[in-house]
């Protein structure tokens, strides 16, 4: 039996690990992974205080270690389910079954898929979420980046390293990226920018030959020539084995109020899991820290009914 | 035993011609989630010596190969039998996935 079971170890479940830990209740970290999350798998990071440019896999390792320094066991398994039997949240992995008074949530978001003609087809062949993982398989090639968020600019920005040309398809009339973002990319000289288009279809018999946009405001198609595509349009939550046990929104994020609780008492969410309006790792690791809080107030409290008699 | 350190030239012997299964590693060093694999891979070598010959292939140094199985996503890991493939997975899974396919390549 532990105090508190923390499901999912990025930055915010490795922060409510850290606080857990100091407060010294007994914690398990369950990670399907690697600690870290989608900070392992970012090639660098340059907006976390404190650190000025840090390589996403350095920072991760950084925050595990600390976690681990404080006595919190972190296990390598998948979470499949979570139910509350009384007071107690059990936890269910593939070969096990952990027990805690309280739960942390942060199990984080996984990229969307387009689900546009051509994308299964060409999934790892020319389709790709990853521009550090794929990006140098298309040297001197023309790429597509669809998305120009935060994400998609960012790794716009890292496969120019490699390709001749790359064309930003964004479905709105402007870019939501970090402005310091846009005004980077803008400088590139061997980029395009189709806003308020839309991505219709992969194109291609054996390798992608082009791609086909839409002008969303005259509806307008044309085909651009690419020999790879990127994806970043956006994230899902991990929350599928939360279906009927915690409320969620109509996007399936975690629904949680200001104390960053549940629907579920004792069972409380933190970072890009929940509906929010940030997902950073600066806002994960305020929640992380906040979860753990509330986790002990909650742990420790007098049970209700004798707090009532007692008033 | 260690995973086996793959190049162009040795990967028809070590692979196509080996008499038990083989699993390729296909990664890059400036591929984030190749290093979160790459772990995996030297664990899985040490628990499946003698059964499953455990091996890493840099793309960059052994471009050949992963052209000629038209790797275009990494990390991708191969499961070879008989010098065939039989099964592969493109990005990262937690180690029991990849176990579940070893135990299946050894059936």
């Amino acid at each position: 039996m532990f105090d508190l079971i923390i499901i999912g170890g990025g930055p915010a479940g490795l922060t409510a690990a850290i606080y857990a830990g100091r407060a010294l209740l007994k914690t398990l970290l369950l990670e399907k992974l690697v600690p870290g999350g989608l900070v392992a798998t970012t090639e660098k990071i340059e907006n976390y205080p404190g650190f000025g440019s840090v390589a996403g896999m350095e920072l991760a390792k950084k925050m595990e270690d600390q976690a681990r320094k404080f006595g919190v066991e972190i296990v390598t398994e998948e979470v499949n389910t979570l139910a509350v039997m009384e007071e107690n949240k059990i936890v269910r992995t593939q070969g096990n079954e952990y027990q805690a008074k309280a739960a942390i949530i942060a199990t984080g978001t996984k990229p969307k898929n387009l689900n546009v003609p051509g994308e299964d087809k060409f999934r790892g062949r020319g389709v790709s979420y990853c521009a550090t993982c794929d990006g140098a398989f298309f040297k001197d090639k023309d790429v597509a980046v669809i998305g120009c968020g935060s994400s998609g600019l960012k790794e716009g920005l890292f496969l120019l390293r490699f390709v001749k040309h790359i064309s930003f398809v964004e479905f709105l009339p402007h870019m939501t990226a970090e402005k310091i973002l846009q005004a980077r990319i803008k400088k590139e000289s061997n980029v395009a920018f189709y806003l308020e288009h839309m991505l219709t279809s992969i194109n291609g018999e054996g390798n992608i030959s082009s791609i086909t946009i839409k002008d969303r405001k005259t509806g307008l198609e044309k085909n651009i020539e690419v020999q790879g595509v990127f994806i970043y349009v956006g994230l899902d939550p991990i929350t599928d084995f939360l279906k009927g046990v915690v409320e969620l929104d109509q996007y399936n994020y975690i629904i949680t109020n200001e104390k960053l609780e549940t629907s579920v008492p004792g069972i409380f969410a933190a970072g890009d899991v929940r509906t929010t309006n940030l997902r950073q790792i600066a806002t994960a690791v305020g929640d992380g820290a906040l979860t753990a809080f509330m986790a002990e107030e909650y742990i420790t409290k007098p049970p209700l009914a004798e707090k009532q008699h007692i008033d | 035993m260690a995973e086996l350190h793959l190049t162009d030239d040795t990967f028809k012997k070590e692979v196509l011609e080996s008499s038990i299964p083989v699993v390729v590693d296909f990664w890059a060093p400036w591929c984030m989630p190749c290093q979160i694999v790459g772990p995996i891979i030297e664990e899985l070598a040490k628990e499946y010596e003698g059964k499953v010959k455990v091996c890493k292939m840099e793309v960059d140094k052994n471009r050949a190969t992963a052209a000629q199985y038209k790797i275009m996503s990494i990390p991708a890991i191969l499961f070879f039998k008989n010098g065939e493939v039989v099964d592969q997975q493109i990005g990262v899974v937690p180690k029991e996935a990849l176990k579940e396919k070893l135990d299946k390549l050894l059936q």
